[in-house]
């Protein structure tokens, strides 16, 4: 099953009459319950493809399909909910919300669901069970590591079940012992319950974690391949 | 529902930026205050006067010689001489005005007295007995003086409690003669200290039989007013026309624009007060208002601010499904539970200024000033707050739920 549809997708920054051509067509499918690694150096519009996977931004030209539909049949509303229902997003610096504790950040996404409030706490105990944080539930973003705030991050991704998460360079701020335990949950949460799963990284070693790999140099798909020896990290975490 | 989250949300986006959540109000907390305290000093002074004027009793109708007063130049044509016996005469025949009870003539000015090497410039007060009723004054030592004394030109005083310490400092006043105006008087009353009034301060007057302040001190023939009581407050308005009436036929007047005399009355004084004293409110309270405007625009000016601060709030926000409604409600809602917050800070402020300040004034003028609790105004404030914070958060929260996701994303 086809989830992401990308045919020439253009993407050209005017930035006060600088143009940056950042993506310069490219095309790909993505079927459900992949699990895909983004790889090139900076700059190469890594960033900017998954702004337009995760309908964070509109492409400039091309034709971008997501679950059946394309994203010119949504308003900006209908972009908010599926972002809020079939995506999930972890970045590079957390982004958690200052002085909000474990569970109050991962209840950020069902503010925005339309879920009764009633539901929140147990989903968002549920989530945080996943990323095995229930020990730092009450505890504020400040007082976390950065491996166990990207944990949280994640929890956050995953309280809505969404159909995809995308994680935009997940491990660059954490040292290689978190940064193996954030992919660890990564690849467990895309094994164990399917999430599609999207993640950027300039490393060979994480993005070979992953089951293919696409290489992008200056906004062009240069190489799009299956990864043979898939590596695992699963000793890691329990 | 929904907006309960909001609310929710807007109040621990302020939690986490207290001291800036405390400054930003600080404009309205000051404009609001501003305004409890003026309306409550306002309605306190309103109420003292009021006192005051209803002190003098409501079936009391004081006959003024001149024209009206319209405007400040008239003020000078009002000591005229159009008051005389004869105008008494008329007002005593029943037949004329049926409803009137009493009628007292008065004169009045300022005269220095003097006893041994002491002087004092009391207000003299020619009157009748009448008049420690009507003004509800009595002696603490004396008597006052009686209808005989009135007819015959008798030289005696009724002095005031500060009269008789000028004069006499220790020395007993009672029995002695004082002179007023090259003619000695028999001290034959001393006044209690009455403290101040607002329009007669006993204190400082000397009161004489109006027959022998006429010949002997103003050396005049005419009356500054003659004071008309009516039989109830019912009758008030009939007696006015009344008077009106026969002091117009005994000036043979025929055109009332001509008249050389009107009417005042407990009811024309309070209305006076009141229109006075709310014109007074209402203005100090608008330059108070203004005050409200310019703090809100110093919260347009910080929410601004923080709406750039929290950019990256608002991407992320926005990336988990917030629509742009979500963020327009979440500011909007922090500007407004912002200054309605300044303006019950403001309330609470406004009101223990003036009630501390109605303390110090109780104390000091030895008045009966009551602390008034402004209802309307603390009401008319929260409300001002509230659209304050709708108007000025509108814009910031405009720009914020106008941010794009990414852009937010990318700010560092
Ligand atoms: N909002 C923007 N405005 C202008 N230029 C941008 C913007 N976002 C990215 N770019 C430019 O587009 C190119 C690709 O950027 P990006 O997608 O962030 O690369 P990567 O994530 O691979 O490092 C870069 O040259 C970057 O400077
Ligand atoms: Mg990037």
């Amino acid at each position: 099953m086809v989830l992401i549809e990308a045919r020439d997708l253009e993407k050209t920054y005017w930035d006060d009459g600088v143009v940056t051509p950042a993506l310069r067509g490219v095309s790909f499918d993505i079927k459900k319950g992949e699990f895909v690694a983004i790889m090139g150096p900076s700059g190469s519009g890594k960033s900017t493809l998954l702004h337009l996977l995760g309908f964070l931004d509109r492409p400039t030209s091309g034709l971008y399909r997501f679950d059946g539909r394309a994203i010119d049949e949504h308003s900006d509303h209908d972009l908010a909910e599926v972002r809020n229902r079939k995506m999930g997003f972890v970045f590079q610096t957390f982004n958690l919300l200052p002085r909000a504790t474990t569970l109050e950040n991962v209840k950020l996404p069902l503010l925005y669901s339309g879920i009764p409030e009633k539901k929140w706490n147990h989903m968002a105990e549920e989530a945080i069970e996943a990323v095995g944080l229930t020990h730092r539930l009450h505890h504020e973003s400040s007082q976390l590591s950065g491996g166990e705030r990207q944990r949280v991050a994640i929890a956050r991704a995953l309280v809505l079940t969404p159909e995809i998460i995308f994680a935009d360079e997940p491990t660059g701020n954490l040292d290689s012992k978190s940064g193996q335990a954030v992919m660890s949950i990564l690849e467990k949460l895309n094994r164990t319950r399917g999430h599609t799963i999207v993640l950027i990284t300039h490393e060979t070693y994480t993005a070979e974690q992953a089951e293919r790999i696409l290489h992008l140099m200056d906004g062009e798909l240069v190489k799009d391949e299956k990864v043979k020896a898939r590596r695992t990290s699963d000793h890691f975490i329990k | 529902m929904v907006f309960r989250r909001a609310l929710g949300t807007s109040w621990k986006g302020l939690n986490t930026h207290r001291t800036r959540s405390a400054l930003t109000i600080l404009g309205i907390v000051i404009g609001v205050t501003a305004i409890i305290l003026i309306v409550s000093l306002g309605e306190g002074a309103q109420a003292l006067i009021l006192g005051e004027v209803q002190s003098i009793g409501a079936k009391t109708i004081a006959v003024v010689p001149g024209r009206e007063p319209k405007g400040p130049s008239d003020f000078l044509s009002t000591f005229t001489d159009s008051l005389k016996q004869k105008d008494i005469d008329a007002l005593s025949r029943t037949t004329n005005a049926p409803h009137i009870s009493r009628i007292m003539p008065i004169v009045f000015g300022s005269q220095s007295a003097s006893y041994g090497g002491e002087t004092y410039r009391p207000t003299i007060y020619g009157a009748t007995p009448l008049f420690a009723d009507i003004y509800n004054i009595a002696p603490v030592e004396g008597r006052i003086f009686n209808d005989d004394e009135v007819r015959g030109y008798a030289d005696v005083v009724i002095i005031g409690n500060k009269v008789a310490e000028e004069l006499f400092g220790n020395e007993e006043a009672l029995g002695k003669r004082i002179r007023i105006k090259e003619k000695s008087f028999r001290v034959i009353g001393v006044l209690g200290a009455a403290g101040q009034s607002l329009f007669l301060n006993f204190d400082t007057a000397a009161i004489v039989p109006y027959t022998t302040a006429q010949q002997y001190i103003f050396g005049i023939k005419y009356f500054h007013r003659i004071v008309v009581e009516a039989d109830t407050e019912a009758n008030v308005p009939a007696t006015i026309e009344d008077v009106k009436a026969t002091l117009r036929a005994s000036h043979g007047i025929d055109n009332p624009e001509k008249d050389d005399f009107f009417l005042e009355t407990q009811a024309d004084a309070m209305e006076t007060v009141g229109t006075i004293t709310n014109v007074l409110t209402l203005f100090l309270a608008a330059v108070a208002a203004i005050s409200l405007v310019v703090g809100g625009v110093g919260i347009m000016n910080i929410m601004l601010v923080s709406v750039t601060e929290r950019t990256r709030e608002i991407g992320l926000r926005k990336a988990v499904g917030a629509k742009d409604t979500d963020i327009m409600l979440q500011f909007l809602l922090e500007a407004v539970i912002l200054t309605v917050l300044g303006g019950l800070a403001g309330i609470m402020l406004g009101a223990f200024f003036s009630f501390l300040i109605s303390l110090v004034l109780g104390r000091t003028l030895a008045v009966n000033w009551e602390f008034v609790f402004p209802f309307g105004a603390a009401a008319l404030g929260i409300a001002v707050a509230a659209v304050v914070g709708l108007v000025f958060g509108l814009y910031p929260a405009r720009v914020a739920s106008k941010k794009s996701p990414i852009e937010a994303l990318r700010y560092e």
